[in-house]
């Protein structure tokens, strides 16, 4: 086991220094698969920042139950216990009077609304629920309507599925991008690797010659590309943080004038980490493609 | 220690390098593989150490039989061998000691360890106080004599060179030869080949002679 331990230990030290030996080619790479994964993963976080706001965007995603005009002060009570109990989110009742007066504030709607016989409109519930899922509105909208006392309930529906689709159709498009990337990040480290393997043959045919297992030559390659791997993740995500760090400011002042305090969700230090390891795997598979080719020739 | 029977290799496109050779060599014996330029010498030289696998025929050192073994086996048979290049196959990216160092860092050893053995056997062969320098920076005999030191790092129980003085002066040569009849004198068995008379007249050893692939001797 100390044996086994070294030799990883070892190994490792020498896919350091080979990536210390030669800074600027390091540095291209590192640039070259940094940036290929700071699009998708800005990508990612963009995406992310705008579910939150779509989700967190109020007056969009309300549902409106309109009671019967018949309605008395105990049915409206009844809807309030009915609301608690289905745990529905945060809601506020709009009696029919607050309705009449905030029509008649309304341009050009004080004389029609005075030649009304009496009040036309219903009391009303404005409802922001807690779960805001597509699916999940319409389940709601649908067991409100069969609540006592209810002539309609409203859901901007249509606003919510098309969201949701364009965040699904982002997603796909992140996907495909992701893939193309990803493939673009083995590529670059499958080269790499192949240039090195060439370098190296010198030293891979004498070891061959005096006993080092595919396992002892193979590994400095995978620890290499596993790190380059890494190490483009890191630079990713530093991109990608500085970048939103950059475009704070703009959006904050864009969102404030649509009375908003949205705010960039920067990535969590596990989702660095999970970048970093997505780095590291994809490295690791170019060096294990290019070193299972590679190293036939020694065969 | 070492017996073949009937040992055939053929190239792709049927050169026989060698044919039907059978031989035995005991522990702690030297054997002298001479013969002509195209004899076949490396070649054997190659099926002892397994570096080459025979086309046929059974190669059995230490009562293993090394035919039938799987390829991810060799390897470890390797290292009871050391291994002595013509050209040496030293790493001019590299000190002398970390060339020295390579076979134990295959092995697994510990740092320290490894360099406490590379250094006793750079000793050996006389080149300790050359550890730092570049094998490009050595003379033809320093480099054959770190070459040697590499072979022997490892403590291998058969030590085994291909031409190991061709390249070199008549006084390098002597100091070549001289190394290793000091391990052969410490019961390491060596196997050269050569076509060097110089190693007949002075140590006596057993012979195999190599004619066209066959051992007529």
């Amino acid at each position: 086991m100390n044996a086994w331990f070294s030799q990883h230990r070892a190994a490792l030290g020498l896919a350091f220094r080979r990536l210390l030996a030669s800074p600027l080619n390091t540095l291209l790479s590192l640039l070259v698969i940094g940036i290929a994964l700071t699009l998708p993963a800005f990508g990612y976080v963009a995406l992310d920042n705008l579910r939150d706001l779509g989700r967190n965007a109020t007056g969009v995603q309300q549902i409106s139950l309109f009671l019967n005009l018949e309605a008395g002060k105990k049915d409206v009570a009844e809807i309030e216990n009915r609301l608690r109990a289905a745990s529905a989110g945060t809601w506020r009742f709009v009696p029919k009077e607050e309705a009449l007066k905030r029509m008649q504030a309304s341009e050009g709607m004080a004389e029609i609304v005075a030649s009304l016989p009496r009040n036309p409109l219903p009391d009303a519930f404005v409802i922001e629920p807690k779960n805001t899922e597509p699916e999940a509105l319409e389940i709601m909208r649908k067991e409100i309507a069969g609540w006592p006392r209810v002539a309609h309930v409203q859901l901007d529906s249509a606003w919510v599925k098309r969201f949701d689709a364009f965040l699904r159709l982002g997603k796909l498009a992140l996907w495909m991008l992701a893939g193309l990337f990803a493939a673009g990040l083995v590529a670059v480290t499958f080269n790499t690797i192949r240039l090195q393997v060439m370098a190296q043959s010198a030293e891979i045919e004498v070891a061959r010659m005096i006993g080092a297992t595919d396992g002892f030559i193979r590994r400095p390659f995978y620890y290499f590309g596993a790190l380059q791997g890494a190490l483009g993740g890191l630079l990713a995500a530093a991109l990608v943080i500085g970048g939103l760090y950059l475009l704070a400011a703009p959006v904050g002042e864009l969102a404030a004038l649509y009375g908003s305090a949205f705010a960039f969700r920067r990535p969590a230090v596990g989702e660095v980490v999970v970048l970093a390891g997505l780095g590291a795997f994809l490295g690791w598979l170019g060096a294990q493609l290019s070193v299972s080719l590679s190293l036939r020739k020694f065969d | 220690m070492i017996e073949a029977s009937n040992l055939t290799k053929r190239y792709p496109g049927g050169l026989e390098a060698v044919k039907d050779a059978s031989f035995r060599i005991d522990a702690g014996q030297m054997v002298l593989i001479t013969g002509h330029s195209g004899a076949g010498k490396t070649t054997l030289v190659k099926l002892v150490s397994t570096i080459e696998r025979p086309t046929s025929g059974s190669l059995v050192v230490n009562g293993q039989n090394l035919t039938a073994l799987r390829r991810s086996a060799m390897p470890h048979v390797r290292r009871h061998f050391g291994m002595v290049f013509q050209d040496q196959k030293l790493l001019f990216d590299r000190c002398a000691l970390d060339n020295v160092l390579l076979p134990l860092q295959i092995a697994g050893l510990p740092h320290r360890e490894a360099v406490r053995r590379g250094r006793a056997a750079l000793d050996k062969v006389g080149l300790l106080a050359r550890e730092k320098a570049n094998p490009i920076a050595l003379s033809g005999g320093e480099q054959q004599r770190l070459a040697i030191a590499r072979a022997v790092v490892n403590r291998p129980t058969v030590l085994i060179a291909d031409e190991p003085t061709g390249n070199l002066d008549s006084e390098s040569a002597a100091e070549i030869l001289e190394i290793f009849a000091d391990f052969h004198r410490v019961g390491v068995t060596v196997v050269v080949a050569t076509h060097d008379q110089t190693w007949i007249e002075r140590y006596h050893p057993n012979v195999l002679r190599l004619d066209r692939g066959k051992v007529v001797v």
